[in-house]
């Protein structure tokens, strides 16, 4: 029962996980000073892939849980993948039919500025 | 008409209302937690497609604005001491809610352990750290605001930005507020040893804990694709 799975945390993985969370937040918020480009976006996916992982299974117990919950809650969101692939294409659809209808962008931007 | 329905030991089932409620409680089970923890899992399931549903419609907005997409580092950036220094409320709150997700790790430990004492403690400061983001937030709002950034329209970029921008971190910014409340009332149910006296073994701490990680998981996410992308 959930009792005694609690239990079999020691509280050092808490703070492991903790310390693990900063470092991970630290080094994503670092990718804000590279340049765009694949390997910023490589490493931000890769970051935030690696502090979500840890939140489930460790903060959250994923990891103790039976197959039959880990499975019902984690396969559903993969699906979520064919509504982003669906979603790029029409986007992709959209950007293009605006060029050919509307023309390149004449907008410019104002610079920013915190008071 | 269909033919009576019958268990497998050949009972028959009753119709109606009464064999929905039947049905429904069948003593049958497919996932050995506390119920509680399988509906707050189920209910963490359905709202992450909510939020993924925003995250989406936020990457097709992007990608097919003809605009150039403002530079979030720079509009959520902070001027400290003459120097700009970019998305820096942003990592304060990043870390704030981190610190939040620790405390509430703990609170749940020690709720295990029966301590209610430190379990109480936990959940308060948890709740606090909650709180402090979301003033954080309405201080980014106002700032942003006062600078011209609309739903409809800004002066940095592309108009979808502030819809975007309102639509994503006003839900997650609302769930907060509701984890807030929601951690205080089952705070106090600890010190008053309500659950205790119901013999529930401070599992309901774990599923408020489950909530709590949940808002701060989909931070990791709208962190990631709204604010470093």
């Amino acid at each position: 029962m959930a009792a005694e799975e609690g239990q079999q945390h020691p509280l050092t993985i808490y703070w492991y996980m903790w310390i693990a969370l900063f470092v991970l937040s630290g080094f994503s918020y670092a990718t804000d000073f590279m340049d765009p480009g694949y390997l910023r976006w490589t490493l931000i996916v890769t970051l935030m892939m690696l502090k979500a992982s840890g939140i489930i299974f460790i903060f959250m117990h994923m990891g103790c849980e039976r197959r039959a919950l880990k499975l019902a809650i984690l396969v559903p969101p993969v699906f979520i993948c064919v509504l982003i692939w669906l979603m790029a294409i029409e986007a992709d659809h959209t950007y293009l039919t605006r060029i050919e209808f509307f023309g390149e962008s004449t907008m410019v931007p104002e610079a920013v500025h915190h008071d | 008409m269909s033919e009576a329905a019958v268990t497998d030991s050949g009972e028959l089932l009753a119709e109606g209302g009464k064999g929905f409620v039947q049905d429904c409680s069948a003593d049958r089970q497919a996932f050995h937690v506390p119920w509680g923890k399988a509906m707050m899992w189920i209910f963490l399931l359905s709202d992450t497609f909510i939020f993924s549903c925003f995250l989406v419609s936020y990457m097709k907005v992007r990608m097919s604005t003809t605009d150039p997409w403002p530079y979030p580092s720079e509009v959520f950036g902070l001027d400290v001491a003459g120097v700009s220094v970019p998305l820096l409320l942003i990592a304060i709150m990043t870390f704030i809610l981190i610190t939040s997700s620790g405390t509430m790790a703990l609170a749940v430990n020690m709720g295990y352990r029966k301590d209610k004492k430190k379990t109480f403690w936990l959940m308060v400061a948890t709740a606090a750290l909650g709180a402090s983001f979301v003033g954080m937030q309405a201080f980014e709002w106002t700032k942003l605001i006062m600078e011209g950034v609309r739903p409809w329209g800004n002066p940095f970029g592309a108009a979808q930005f502030g819809s975007s921008f309102f639509m994503i971190t006003g839900f997650h910014g609302m769930h907060v507020t509701a984890g807030v409340i929601y951690l205080l009332v089952v705070a106090n149910r600890v010190r008053t040893g309500f659950y205790e006296r119901r013999g529930d073994n401070y599992e309901i701490v774990e599923i408020a804990g489950l909530y709590w990680h949940f808002v701060d998981l989909v931070w990791v996410f709208i962190f990631a694709f709204f604010y470093l992308w």
